[in-house]
């Protein structure tokens, strides 16, 4: 295989330079074996399933037209929820938006994730977003806006906060292989390198931003390659493996927290979706290029390996869905009986005390005419 | 009571800051050791060490990115941009990060960051170090802007942006870095923000104006004195949320406004200055509202004086405007 394939958007890449556990044979290689335990194991499975379940579902919702928007999880499940796994209670993971089902593992309660897909008066960000965009600081999720790459520097910033304040905590940005182009990810680098921070830069190299493929990104050979370029390590794991993904991060947290600085990882997956709803990826990809992904799929190689070790099977399967599908429907019952947010609220926490115009402005929406159909489009 | 120039103030200020909390830290270029370009920051970094007063690389973007991200931890971290002509690097952290994150955390996330930056022309700076771009800051939602005109002001107003809740973009004007020299106490005291100061009472024309285009303004003042014409000057010291209420309260009186900034006119402050007062006090208005400002070209080298709103140009509006 020639460098030029070597990460062409299509080809699952080659073995060599990639970190990888779980064997094509299921058993997994020692040498990177992050050691989880059945409970653990099955935990982050249920976890994948969940997701791409939701994300099956929040799709539906939005050809429905009762959600505005989803920007989904498919194919990535593996590289997000090891990932978000390997971080340790106290660090903060700074999402990217496509990565709501760590933040349910990590303790964002359904319904109120569901209220934030219906930008309702109990979404705790009162609407102001669109779907996707919601906030949990005491699981150690950050707030999530649209703009590609701004988080990698607020996740430098805050471990350096916790640093200079002689605190244990390690921060990890997820971002795609799109937003490596921005200037966030230079800076972010960049500083991390120079002031030695234990911030965990997790680019899920999925193949697309949006149409865009990875050989407009950048013409470098890996994505990890540009650590070197900051002084730092950086690292080749196979994002379908979710092992493999724990085993990374981990290292990377371990190294971060023992003050050797941050690390780059590239967590090779691939979207299998479109970008979101907005999105069609027919028009520009043809379906031969997700197959050799799809018999790689990081569900699948889990749920795998678990029938193998008699942990799972069709039944656990089956009842974990209609578990799922359970909650999910009643959540979004409760979500779509309860109103929008309060006409005042879009005044609030503009600053931390409304200022004598806003005080206006208030008084003059309030007082004033309704728009015709007040929460259509 | 101690007499210091605005730099020394300011620099009284951060040491008062992070004297009194351990969250205060400053990032920014040449701020730590050499005590930034202006020497601002000067004996800060062997006071409190490089942890708290951090020579970063050479990045506005990711200067303030990670000040966000600081902020969002629980720091009070104060950005020093060199010029704040070279802020726009950072322009998408201050708009549409920083300035956000309350509300579009719920509340969950303020981030409380106070950028200072000098501005301003009349030093020889040409286009890339004499730029007063406030206007550009105003115009986003959760920002509050501060320039301050005097030594005392400059590090009650500092104090003051420290101990507020939102994000302070906190202008120096650097013209008058060193000739605004008064007495300034030492030890914390605030000057409250959205608070504007009559410095000369008239009772024939409101004068905004603020930064070092003040003392143009007081100069004009003095000058239509001679010829009978009684300019009221306000200083506007925070320039938002601006003190409407000492705004109107002048033009009720004078009847005539002239409003003043270094920066081009269109879309400027002012543009906002006058809207406010002519739906608010239009009948009371004897004269139109009249701009004195930087022209709209970039800002030029030979012939900054000509470009500045200098109290040669504002003495004839003042004239004109008590002519109606």
């Amino acid at each position: 295989m020639t460098l030029a394939t070597l990460k062409r958007s299509d080809a699952v890449p080659p073995n060599e330079t990639i970190v990888r556990v779980l064997r094509d044979d299921l058993t997994l290689d020692p040498e990177n074996d992050p050691k989880l335990g059945n409970d653990e194991v099955l935990h982050l499975y249920r976890h994948m399933v969940m997701t791409r379940q939701l994300d099956e579902r929040l799709v539906a919702l939005q050809r429905q037209g009762r959600i505005g928007f989803h920007v989904g999880s498919l194919g990535e499940e593996g590289a997000i929820l090891g990932s978000a796994y390997a971080m340790r209670k106290g660090d903060f993971l700074f999402p990217c938006y496509r990565e709501f089902g760590a933040a349910l593992m990590r303790g964002l309660e359904l319904q109120v994730f569901v209220h934030n897909m219906f930008g309702n008066a109990k979404d705790t960000v009162l609407g102001r977003q669109m779907p996707d965009h919601y906030t949990c600081r005491r699981v150690g999720w950050g707030s999530i806006s649209s703009p590609v790459g701004t988080q990698i520097t607020q996740a430098v910033g805050f471990a350096w906060g916790a640093k200079i304040q002689k605190k244990d905590v390690a921060t990890l940005a997820y971002f795609g292989d799109g937003a490596t182009s921005s200037s966030d990810f230079h800076s972010g680098m960049n500083f991390a390198g120079v002031f030695k921070l234990p911030t965990v830069f997790f680019c899920r190299n999925n193949g697309w931003a949006i149409s865009v493929p990875v050989e407009r990104q950048t013409a470098s050979r890996t994505f990890a390659e540009k650590a070197a370029a900051y002084g730092i390590p950086g690292v080749r794991v196979d994002g379908n493996d979710l092992f493999a993904v724990v085993a990374t991060v981990q290292k990377a947290v371990e190294r971060g927290v023992r003050g050797e600085g941050p690390t780059l990882i590239e967590a090779i997956t691939y979207r299998m979706g479109g970008h979101s709803t907005s999105d069609d990826p027919n028009r520009y990809r043809g379906s031969e290029m997700l197959e050799p992904w799809a018999s790689r799929d990081p569900i699948g190689r889990v749920r795998a390996y678990l029938e193998k070790h008699d942990l799972w099977d069709g039944t656990a399967e089956e009842r974990l869905i209609a578990e799922v599908d359970a909650s999910f429907k009643a959540a979004v019952k409760v979500a779509e009986h309860t109103p929008p947010p309060p006409l005042e609220s879009m005044f609030e926490d503009v600053y931390a005390r409304p200022p004598w115009h806003l005080q206006e402005q208030r008084q003059e929406v309030l007082s004033g005419p309704r728009a015709p159909n007040p929460h259509g489009s | 009571m101690p007499q210091m120039n605005m730099v020394q103030a300011i620099n009284d200020g951060l040491r008062t800051a992070m004297r009194d909390d351990s969250r205060v830290v400053i990032l920014g270029e040449d701020v730590g050791r050499v005590g930034g370009v202006f020497r601002v920051t000067a004996g800060l970094f062997d006071e409190f060490g490089d942890d708290r007063v951090i020579d970063t690389p050479l990045s506005e973007n990711g200067i303030v990115g990670s000040a966000v991200g600081m902020a969002l931890y629980g720091l009070v971290p104060i950005v020093e941009i060199q010029f704040a002509d070279f802020i726009w690097p950072a322009y998408d952290q201050i708009v549409n990060e920083l300035s956000k994150y309350r509300y579009r955390s719920g509340g969950e996330y303020p981030a409380k960051v106070v950028i200072r930056a000098p501005v301003g022309g009349g030093i020889r700076g040409g286009h890339y170090h004499s730029q007063h771009p406030e206007a550009a800051f105003i115009h986003v939602p959760g920002l509050k802007v501060v320039c301050p005109s005097s030594a005392y002001d400059a590090k009650g107003l500092l104090l003051a942006s420290i101990a507020d809740p939102d994000p302070v973009i906190f202008f120096e004007p650097k013209r008058v870095y060193r000739a605004a020299k008064g007495d300034v106490p030492s030890g914390p005291y605030t000057v409250a923000l959205g608070s504007a100061a009559i410095v000369r009472s008239g009772r024939h024309v409101t004068v905004l104006a603020y930064g070092a285009m003040l003392y143009e303004a007081l100069d004009a003042a003095a000058k239509a004195s001679l010829q009978g014409v009684e300019a009221e000057v306000i200083d506007l010291r925070t320039l938002w949320p601006v003190d409407i209420q000492t705004i109107l309260e002048s033009v009720k009186r004078t009847g005539r406004l002239v409003v003043v900034h270094e920066a081009p006119r269109t879309c400027g402050f002012g543009a906002e200055l006058v809207s406010l007062v002519v739906e608010r006090a239009f009948y009371h208005l004897e004269a139109p509202p009249v701009r004195v400002t930087g022209f709209d070209t970039p800002f030029p080298y030979t012939l900054e004086m000509e470009y500045l709103p200098l109290s040669h140009r504002i003495l004839p509006a003042l004239l004109e405007a008590v002519k109606h």
